[in-house]
């Protein structure tokens, strides 16, 4: 009785998630796939597979005659990066003086930092825009930069406290005994908090990627586009081709899918570490 | 260390990088924002100080306040629909996978998929899928029996906003899911079996046992789901455009204020008053927050202890 019971439960969790599976796929899949077929078959058999008569690589040959979205890509992968690398130098480095020392304004400074993690960076648009035309950097990426690494010092500043704090103290009183200078133990650190540094990495990369805010406001010149604000434009313009739209749909899904694939344990570890406060 | 000195050099060095970008970054142009917004333009091109008129004027004049109330409305909305659809079912899913059985990594890692693709690429992708001349959503209905549902969704006044919000949702669900999953994980096993030993079914140890001790990320995931929505902005402007149609049905306080400080068709760019509205919905983010903060936490530490 009891183990039928059970057993049914099971397959009920089963067909309930396994049908929200599907329903979370399905449109991106659809996609995906049809961005390989001839314009006939995308409309005739949207859900078949492309087969030898109705592949096409037409739609991506369009987008690189039309679009530069090499360019686009290059530049959404320096911004991330140029990000994360700033966020990671700089909010660790006060991670640590906020962990390690006893000062005064110490948790001043760290609710100072952690106004950011709830009030969005974007509402401040006005202000970013006037600034970064007064420093000439409307339509450069160091504008973006700056913008994504100011968004993610506090929650990563939030992080990295919090695990630093952690850590046993007689590691770091060790180093001071045999000599070693403050930064040189901030350095001896760094690799202790491997986990979290990947954590921030993973739940700080995917928002810069796919922001669309920012670009759009601040760097939507031609040269710095990122992939996103490519994309839409591109979209926008060619709505009618099938193909090519499908076509840049895809190339934008399939990095941020990559990403994902590669960094879901840090991203998963990250999430939950980040809201337990 | 003890001796007295003005200040270690060393704190400072490390704390000045960060602290240095994020104020300039972030919290000088929310102050310079807010101050903008207290100001307006003067005849010779200027700008001179107004105080609140700025926020009188839309309070005040048809013009601005019908937009206004309109997209305020729309927000609130557009909140509810994830409070009380996506936070629910995310809360549903992490119960389902909190029991542990066979596939949970690959259900929570295909159910979190469209969470971490870009906006404005999902509202690309629905629009397509709900556009009648491609007929997918018309297909599908049929499939299932429902051809008579078959509708322009994202095409009518009626609809287009709810349609909007459960795009969101879609796309969305899979962050309360997680959430709530990290908390239902950390629940210790003996609480459970002490339960199911007692003779209660899992629909009674959840609400009696789990839910009660997930309260804590209820009140995140309400302030997160609160400030990104009052954030929103993407989605309506890469399906719908600036103008948030048909004839702003799904418009909200993101659109809104993306129009007035860059201005559309015949309505000039008013920074002064983007400001405004940017301060406004700073205004409500911030209640949501200290609501949170004050009300929903300090609360929970009284009954905790």
């Amino acid at each position: 009785m009891k183990s039928n019971s059970r057993f049914f439960q099971t397959c009920a969790t089963h067909a309930a998630l396994s049908a929200y599976s599907v329903l979370a796929l399905f449109p991106v899949l659809l996609i995906i796939l049809n961005s390989f077929k001839d314009r006939l078959t995308i409309f005739s058999a949207p859900y078949a597979l492309p087969n030898a008569s109705t592949f096409t690589l037409d739609g991506y040959k369009n987008l690189a005659a039309t679009a530069r979205f090499d360019l686009f890509f290059l530049n959404s992968f320096l911004v991330t990066a140029g990000s994360l690398a700033l966020i990671l130098l700089v909010s660790s480095m006060a991670a640590f003086a906020l962990a390690e020392y006893k000062f005064r304004f110490n948790s001043l400074t760290g609710l100072y930092l952690a106004i950011g993690i709830m009030v969005p960076i974007r509402l401040g648009t006005v202000g970013i825009l006037r600034l970064m035309v007064d420093l000439h950097l409307v339509n450069t990426l160091w504008c973006l930069i700056l913008v994504y690494t100011a968004q993610g010092i506090p929650l990563a500043v939030f992080v990295l406290t919090a695990f630093m704090r952690q850590l046993p103290r007689d590691l770091t009183d060790a180093a001071r005994i045999d000599g070693a200078s403050e930064y040189h133990i901030y350095w001896l650190i760094l690799p202790l908090v491997r986990p979290a540094l990947g954590s921030v990495l993973a739940i700080s990369m995917i928002p810069i990627w796919n922001d669309f805010w920012f670009p759009l406001i601040l760097a939507p010149g031609e040269s710095t586009k990122t992939l996103v604000l490519g994309a839409q434009a591109f979209l926008g313009e060619f709505v009618n081709d099938y193909n090519a739209v499908l076509a840049a749909l895809t190339l934008a899904i399939i990095p941020p899918v990559f990403l994902y694939l590669i960094f879901s344990r840090q991203l998963i570890r990250g999430i939950t570490a980040g809201a337990v406060k | 260390m003890s001796r007295r000195r003005p200040f270690p050099a060393h704190i400072l060095v490390f704390l000045a990088p960060a602290v240095l970008i994020y104020t300039l970054f972030m919290i000088y142009p929310l102050f310079d924002s807010l101050w903008l917004s207290l100001n307006n333009k003067t005849a010779g091109g200027g700008s001179v100080f107004v105080g609140v008129q700025n926020y009188q004027t839309m309070f005040g004049q048809d013009l601005w306040a019908k937009p206004f109330w309109n997209a305020l409305r729309n927000n609130a909305l557009f909140f509810a629909i994830h409070m009380f659809v996506q936070n629910p079912i995310g809360l549903l899913f992490a119960a389902l996978l909190g029991t542990r059985i066979r596939g949970t990594r690959i259900y929570r890692t295909i159910i979190f998929t469209p969470t971490i693709l870009s906006v404005v690429i999902i509202g690309f992708v629905w629009k397509l899928i709900l556009n009648p001349a491609w007929g997918i959503s018309r297909g599908v209905l049929m499939t299932f029996g429902l051809g008579s549902l078959d509708t322009p969704w994202l095409g009518l006044e009626s609809t287009a906003l709810v349609t909007l919000s459960l795009i969101s949702v879609w796309q969305n669900i899979g962050i309360p899911m997680m959430l709530f999953l990290a908390a239902l994980i950390r629940i210790p096993e003996e609480l459970l079996e002490a339960a199911r030993v007692d003779g209660a079914g899992a629909w009674k140890i959840f609400w009696r046992v789990q839910f009660p001790l997930i309260l804590p990320t209820v009140g995140i995931v309400s302030v997160l789901t609160f400030v990104g929505n009052f954030n929103a902005f993407e989605l309506i402007y890469a399906t719908q455009g600036a103008l948030a149609g048909p004839n702003f049905a799904s418009d909200i306080l993101g659109t809104l204020f993306f129009r007035t400080f860059f201005g559309y068709q015949l309505q000039p760019a008013d920074p002064y008053m983007g400001s405004a509205i940017a301060g406004i919905m700073l205004l409500i983010i911030l209640t949501g927050v200290l609501i949170y903060l004050f009300g929903w936490q300090r609360r929970l530490q009284e009954i905790r202890y």
